[in-house]
């Protein structure tokens, strides 16, 4: 298996505070990764390193092959950022999205149309080329951002809690593409609080107070724990005092 | 039985279309109310109508036994709101914004020593009195804005979507609060999309397009449950689910769930190894089909599916009609007289 994300004692400090303390993962080509914890876990800062956005304390890492200090630039060609805060231009045509960002990541004009008619058609985004974007609903707008996060093929794909507010059925849709989008290759490193979608993960870490403190499949670290959701491994974990309200009920 | 919350047939629009399309329902007085549906099924619009922030269109209302048409200033010193958005001054501290909203509400000298104090038992949020509310962590920021929505002691508190965005471990402290202020005699509306948190709720209301799905206690939900469930599942890992893709025979429908996959079957006619083949042929992948009993996921799913959809984000969304959907200047206008209404 071919590795896309490799860190090694990757730590990030901000003056007396360690936000992220020496994690040491790799995630390999077309896995979905969920990297999971608590709020204020560090999970954004290890983010932003890997992104080439924020230089590391210490320790080393590669994204697609470049080194995450010193090749910023080649890497943030070769990745994907979509959050639920930062979407599209809301008061523009889906189509004017889609080719503003083909064009801010240098896509050619034929490229470009050529490769918006391709993930249309995956995307099934086609009939809402000419709607306002901010009209659309949460699925359908998450939907386009996802296809301008896809414009340049990006090797991998960070999610930073792209499913915030949502029911659980427009979840299910926007995780059947992420799932069509690593079959098809693309590296898929997602954050979540929705311990029912870390389950679609091949494999999930979960950060407490800066450090990795579980790194297994789901299925390997609900046996472990002896708990039988992710749901209860997460807060046995991370507040091992803590009684789901199931148990005290 | 005394409610805390009556509304008959509420109607309201917003530029044309349809945000409450008749809404009927009630709240019992010391209950715990969840809200669920999806974006744009009418949760926020109609939490806003009930805290008096908007008006309705057509249809009555009445909170806490006022009418929110003419005694929206009863209504709004007996509840506590706490919208979706975080809305507590940042650059203020945590002990800053609470002081603040004493003043608001008119809460002052031996009394609002009190229930400071009180507010940062429960809330645990002592050792961070002295930090500004924008660094705080999302789950304390929410206990932040709930102590701010009690500061007056509420006798019913309007939460909209508190825990979005929180994580579990305090989503769950969250929960464990609300649980404590209602044994206190507190009404609660609340809306989550979390299917878990629904589980905790006296009752749960599902809005679709602006109209009640579903409004059951969770385990009535869980009892009606009109089919048998079953979950397929495979040893290697997550099994996926076609888009689209028919039902398999002896299936009424199947959608990923938590890794596997969820078969509703009609429990009359259900042959389970015929149903694993027919599963089997579209994934071949699965290795175990198992009968299990539904949690309100499972019956969201199937109160889309029985109101005729596959969900509410199945199909792309219809164009909207034209004229003055979309226009920015009409929406303003609207928004302006709204506003007007609202305070006279």
């Amino acid at each position: 298996m071919k590795t896309t994300i490799e860190t090694r004692d990757l730590s990030k400090r901000f003056g007396p505070h360690t936000a992220v303390d020496r994690i040491t993962l790799s995630v390999y080509q077309g896995e979905i990764f969920g990297f999971l914890g608590a709020n204020g876990a560090g999970k954004t800062t290890a983010i932003r390193m890997l992104c080439g956005l924020l230089e590391p304390t210490s320790g080393s890492g590669t994204v697609a092959g470049f080194d995450i200090i010193r090749q910023t630039d080649r890497i943030r060609s070769r990745i994907g950022y979509m959050s639920q805060k930062f979407s599209l231009y809301s008061d523009l045509r889906v189509i004017d999205n889609l080719r503003l960002y083909g064009s801010l990541y240098g896509l050619g004009k034929q490229a470009l149309a050529r490769r918006i008619d391709e993930l249309s058609a995956l995307l099934s985004l086609s009939p809402l080329h000419g709607r306002i974007t901010g009209s659309l609903p949460w699925g359908w707008q998450q939907r386009a951002a996802l296809a301008c996060a896809n414009l340049h093929r990006p090797e991998i794909l960070f999610l930073d809690e792209p499913t915030g507010s949502v029911d659980p059925v427009a979840r299910q849709t926007f995780w059947d593409l992420i799932q069509t989008l690593a079959a098809g290759g693309t590296t898929i490193f997602v954050t979540t609080h929705h311990m029912d979608e870390a389950e679609n993960c091949g494999r999930i870490s979960i950060m407490i107070d800066g450090r990795i403190a579980a790194l297994d499949t789901p299925r390997a670290l609900k046996e472990r724990t002896g708990k039988p959701t992710l749901h209860e491994v997460f807060l046995h974990l991370v507040d091992p005092h803590s009684e789901s309200l199931k148990e005290r009920a | 039985m005394p409610y805390a919350v009556t509304i008959d047939n509420l109607r309201k629009n917003y530029a044309g279309e349809h945000a409450l399309a008749g809404v009927s329902f009630s709240i019992a007085a010391g209950s715990l109310a969840g809200i669920i549906g999806a974006d744009g099924a009418g949760k926020t619009t109609l939490m806003r109508i009930l805290a008096t922030l908007i008006s309705a269109d057509a249809g009555a209302a009445s909170v806490l036994s006022y009418d929110v048409n003419t005694q929206h200033r009863k209504i709004r010193a007996a509840i506590g709101y706490m919208p979706q958005k975080f809305s507590l001054y940042e650059d203020l501290t945590v002990w800053e914004n609470l002081l603040f909203f004493a003043d608001v509400f008119g809460v002052i000298g031996m009394e609002r020593q009190r229930r400071l104090d009180r507010l940062m038992a429960f809330s645990r949020l002592g050792q961070a009195q002295d930090r500004r509310a924008g660094r705080l962590s999302g789950g304390m920021k929410q206990k932040l804005a709930l102590s701010c929505a009690l500061i007056h002691t509420p006798r019913l508190l309007i939460l909209d979507e508190p825990t979005t965005g929180v994580d579990p471990v305090s989503r769950n402290e969250f929960w464990r609060i609300l649980k404590d202020l209602q044994r206190d005699g507190i009404t609660i509306i609340v809306s989550t999309p979390y299917m878990d948190e629904a589980e905790y709720c006296d009752t749960v209301l599902l809005l679709h397009r602006g109209g009640v799905l579903m409004q059951s206690t969770p385990a009535q939900a869980v009892e009606r449950y009109p089919h048998a469930l079953f979950r397929a599942e495979s040893r290697a890992g997550t099994v996926r689910w076609p888009a689209r893709a028919p039902a398999p025979r002896g299936a009424r429908f199947v959608y990923p769930s938590g890794g596997a996959l969820h078969v509703a079957a009609d429990p009359q006619i259900v042959n389970e190894p015929a149903l694993l083949e027919a599963l089997r042929e579209v994934m071949p992948e699965i290795e175990t089909l198992h009968r299990i009993g539904p949690r309100m996921n499972d019956v969201l799913f199937s109160c889309y599916n029985a109101a005729g959809s596959a969900g509410p984000e199945s199909a792309p969304p219809p164009a909207p009609a034209p004229g003055h959907a979309h226009n920015p200047l009409a929406m303003i206008r609207h928004a302006i007289s709204q506003h007007r209404k609202g305070r006279p």
